[in-house]
């Protein structure tokens, strides 16, 4: 008896089967999604390739028409990083290792809170307040720092540059990252905090010490999942940016370059046939983008994790 | 550079607990001080007041005095990352800085107190932290190395070094053998031995053998039952405290017979 069950195989359960199905399934959801999508870009887009100038806003080819946006797009979001990265990562300090547990608490719900509002709030946000405010500053950097080519001007009456967008998108992903690295501050070992704290290190020492190289691989996958979002966010953008599709880094004139999101946002309700299949193609672009920035952090990440191993 | 320590009917708290009460003794420069005593007896938290890292946990605090060198250490004026710069502690468990090489590691507090420290005087606070500490010739061919590659003795012997570094007064010891192996122990106690004709060691223990052999003095920690706060029972020569104790609670303890 004994012997005979032994060699048996244990007994499949229907519960085990369904749920390994179903989630199995799941799994496989996913992937097909992305190749759909992957596809449909493909297909659609790929008519562009020979769509004649005056279907591409002017522009001789695709490559001179998505290139621009392109330039924006990447403009718009590491821009926003830079603004949105320090303030983040000082935040989350703030709420992990600064405040006294009774204020880092509500202090984190209201950064998650952030993260709640709708980008259309924030673009209206955007438009009616943040540009109308910095028109002066603008002004301002023109006339001192109009020697850095950043500043060159003419600044913009209204408001709505780059500039403006970015700050825009700095606050939209700002929450995502502090939500990140908090929770990974709050990880560090004890053990190593409390070895910089026996040497005498104050807590600014202490987290230099011990917590930023801890979450250093954590620190760069929030802020690539940031870059994410700022690289795909439209309708803030579409909102906020006076756009006019060039090359340029000054930040603060009425001409700015556009975003590929912002772009497919606005052109689409207008366009027709092969106009259609360059905003797709444009879409596909973007779309290579932010899967090339998801593969290049998860690369980061798993390379320091192999360093500390 | 070495100096004692005297302290004086200290009371030490987590919040409202108070979890050592009354505590006074001497403890003498140049020489090894062993804290034994039943877990939960609060010999660690006494060790670590003696530095103040007790209250770097939150609501921690502590009443009473501890006075080295003249300098009453909870004094209002006294910084406490002053204080912990004179005052080296080695853990339980190994914790050398992961990201760091062992090079880096040695001199972590030393960037901490100057800023520029120029190269050949860094090599040589590493040569020497690391002779010390009896670590040098195992590592000096990979001192670029990150330290979490090294064995848990040689990690605990690294964080010495590091403590050295620095060459403070006291030397704070938390149960600096019991992640380790008997060779890796013995290491560490040799170590010791040297150590304390520069240092003033205070050093937790659960092993009484090892209390036995690296101390000259004892100072045996109890507490009344669960609850109540850890106490000073006694505190003797190593000798008198394992051959011929003042206190019965204390023979108790060291004979196995406790509780």
């Amino acid at each position: 008896m004994s012997a005979s069950t032994a060699v048996r195989k244990p007994r499949q359960r229907v519960g085990d089967r369904v749920f390994s199905n179903l989630t199995r399934l799941a799994g496989l959801a996913i992937l097909v999604a992305l190749a759909a999508v992957a596809i449909f870009l493909t297909l659609q887009g790929l008519p562009a390739f020979s769509a004649p100038s005056d279907k591409l806003g002017g522009a001789a080819n695709l490559a001179t028409y998505v290139l621009p946006l392109v330039f924006g797009t990447l403009l718009a979001a590491v821009l926003a990083l830079l603004i949105a990265t320090p303030l983040a990562l000082g935040v989350a300090l703030v709420i992990s290792h600064y405040a006294p547990p009774r204020l880092a608490r509500p202090l984190g719900y209201l950064v998650d809170l952030l993260a709640a509002v709708p980008s259309v709030v924030y673009g209206l946000w955007g438009l009616a307040f943040v540009s109308v405010r910095l028109t002066p500053a603008y002004a301002w950097l023109e006339q001192h720092l109009g020697w850095i080519p950043l500043f060159g001007g003419p600044a913009s009456t209204t408001g709505r540059t780059i500039l403006t967008a970015s700050i825009v998108l700095a606050i939209m992903v700002m929450p995502i990252i502090t939500a990140i690295t908090r929770e990974i501050f709050l990880q560090t070992p004890t053990l190593n905090e409390e070895a910089a704290l026996a040497l005498g290190a104050t807590r600014w020492e202490m987290i230099r010490l011990a917590v930023l190289p801890y979450a250093r691989s954590g620190i760069v996958s929030a802020v690539m999942l940031g870059l994410g979002r700022a690289l795909g966010e439209t309708m803030a953008v579409a909102m906020v940016l006076s756009a006019s599709g060039v090359v340029t880094f000054d930040l603060i004139s009425n001409t700015n370059p556009s975003t590929i999101a912002a772009n497919i946002a606005l052109k689409f309700p207008d366009s027709t046939g092969v106009a259609v299949n360059a905003l797709v193609a444009s879409g596909l672009v973007l779309f290579v983008i932010t899967f090339v920035v998801n593969f290049a952090a998860r690369w980061v990440v798993a390379r320091s994790e192999r360093t500390q191993a | 550079m070495a100096k004692s320590i005297d302290v004086s009917d200290l009371n030490i708290y987590y919040g409202d607990f108070l979890a050592v009460e009354g505590v006074t003794m001497t403890i003498p420069s140049r020489s090894v001080t062993a804290l034994i005593g039943p877990s939960g007896c609060g010999k660690s938290t006494f060790l670590r007041s003696l530095n103040r890292m007790h209250e770097v946990i939150p609501g921690a605090r502590v009443e009473g005095k501890i006075v080295i060198d003249g300098q009453d250490l909870y004094g209002s004026e006294v910084d406490p990352v002053e204080v912990r710069r004179q005052i080296g502690m080695v853990f339980q468990r190994p914790n050398p800085f992961p990201t760091m090489s062992i090079y880096d590691n040695v001199l972590a507090g030393s960037r901490l107190n100057s800023k520029r420290l120029p190269k050949d005087r860094a090599d040589e606070i590493v040569e020497r932290s690391l002779t010390s500490a009896n670590l040098w010739v195992e590592v000096k061919d990979r001192l670029n190395k990150p330290g979490q590659g090294l064995s848990g003795g040689q990690q605990q012997r690294l964080c010495i070094a590091r403590a050295i570094a620095v060459e403070p007064q006291v030397l704070l010891m938390d149960e600096p053998c019991s992640a380790l192996d008997p060779i890796s122990t013995s290491a560490i106690e040799d170590l010791i031995h040297e150590l304390k004709s520069d240092y003033t060691i205070v050093i937790v223990t659960h092993n009484m053998q090892q209390a036995a052999r690296v101390s000259e003095d004892t100072a045996f920690f109890n507490l009344a039952g669960a609850g109540k706060p850890g106490n000073l029972v006694e505190m003797n020569p190593t000798r008198k405290i394992f051959s011929n104790p003042e206190e019965k609670a204390t023979e108790a303890y060291i004979s196995g017979r406790f509780g």
